[in-house]
């Protein structure tokens, strides 16, 4: 019997490769037959989520509750030390220098990550914005979310903290930050379906082991993180919780 | 428990006033006029058990507040309570999330050393295994005129 893994579709590009490696490196260690399915959008893969397709998953956590609570899915590892944080950010030539002098119909650009544009509508709020008053500017990614707004497309653009961090600097230095988040506590996880989930334990720390298995240092650098860091459920419910109440 | 505030711990000229707590609780508190902006990016979490003694806070939340994590955990939320807070705010919040729902307000808290700051609060309980074990407080930064329209607001709904 084979399963389905898939990876939450904001993963970098620069990593799709490791993914691949490291459902290699999972089904030898684990025996157990992996397929891994890409999917270029976060609506496709919650068609086949919805469709009790998934058994394996590196989640986004504005996913997280409905994996958890309508899905039966229980949380794995995390990337250690990792966490997802938005920022805010204008064309260096904005005459905007704070949140608070945006008014309402505010060019927005985000991309579809939907954790990233929720830290980033939170952080527009104290300048009176909220999804009804902005004018959406909707991008594939994140270096047409910069081009936006060097193009004057765009009046504030919403970024993934670490995807606005690896921008060429000539593009950088045509930014100016305005805010940055520092939650700490929301971060994108590995995440286990019910039809795996005998196999729990001991996939959780062979993961947790990985760093010291002879290629699985390796299979790690190629997906950019360091090792695995044990998730339990009550942290997952947590930040479930956030979540939600970030939500409302 | 909760302490009465006390004076050494207030910075700047400060009035006093006698709060009547949730729970029966009763506190001397002490209080300026001194506002601090609340962080940007940050959010303030905590989380309460079902009678609202506060059993986690973050950084954010020792910062804001003043108060170290030992004097936080194991007090109740009203430890925060500004008399400028009318009480029909909290009644409110306590009878929406004892439903079970989400509350969200803004809501002027009050520092260990006087001083004051304004959040956009949302409140949400916590279901574990169908059961409830507490709730879960995420504060942000408000909106500046959602801030001016309760200072115009809360003086009205005192009795």
């Amino acid at each position: 019997m084979s399963y389905m893994f898939t990876v939450s579709p904001d993963f970098t590009p620069d990593h799709i490769s490791g993914w691949y490696i490291f459902n290699t490196w999972l089904q030898k260690h684990t025996g157990i037959g992996i397929h891994l399915e890409m999917y270029d959008h976060f609506l496709s893969q919650r068609e086949a989520i919805q469709a009790d397709k998934i058994d394996l998953i590196y989640a986004n956590p504005f996913d997280a509750a409905m994996l958890v609570r309508e899905k039966g899915f229980l949380p794995l590892v995390k990337a250690q030390g990792a966490a997802d944080e938005a920022l805010i950010a204008v064309s260096g030539e904005s005459q905007t220098n704070d949140v608070t002098d945006l008014t309402p119909g505010t060019r927005v650009a985000y991309t579809d990550d939907p954790d990233v544009r929720l830290m980033g509508m939170i952080m527009l709020e104290p300048g009176d914005l909220d999804a009804t008053n902005i004018v959406p500017v909707v991008a594939d990614n994140y270096v047409l979310v910069a081009k936006h707004l060097l193009k004057g497309d765009a009046d504030v653009g919403i970024f993934l903290a670490e995807a606005y961090d690896g921008l060429s600097s000539m593009i950088k230095k045509q930014l100016k930050v305005l805010v940055r988040s520092q939650i700490s506590v929301i971060h994108h996880a590995l995440m286990i379906g019910p039809k795996l989930q005998d196999r729990r334990d001991e996939i959780q720390q062979l993961l947790i082991n990985m760093e010291s298995d002879e290629k699985g240092g390796g299979v790690l650098k190629s997906l950019g993180f360091e090792a695995w860091q044990r998730v339990d459920d009550e942290e997952m419910e947590f930040m479930i919780d956030l979540m939600d109440t970030l939500n409302t | 428990m909760i302490a009465d505030m006390s004076a050494e711990d207030i910075v700047g000229d400060y009035q006093e006033v006698t709060l009547q707590l949730y729970g029966g609780i009763t506190r001397k508190v002490l209080y300026t006029q001194i506002e601090t902006p609340y962080p940007d990016g940050k959010l303030i979490v905590s989380t309460t058990n079902p009678e609202g003694v506060i059993t986690h806070v973050n950084q954010s939340f020792i910062e804001m507040s003043g108060y170290d994590e030992a004097e936080l955990v194991g007090a109740p939320h009203s430890i925060l309570r500004h008399p400028d807070m009318p009480a029909a705010a909290f009644k409110d919040l306590w009878d929406t999330i004892t439903r079970g729902e989400t509350w969200q307000g803004y809501v002027k808290n009050l520092r260990k050393d006087g001083g004051y700051y304004w959040v956009k609060a949302t409140v949400i309980p916590n279901i574990r295994g169908g059961k409830l074990v507490g709730y879960t407080s995420v504060r942000r930064k408000p909106s500046r005129t959602k801030v001016d329209e309760c200072i115009n607001l809360y003086p009205t709904l005192f009795n």
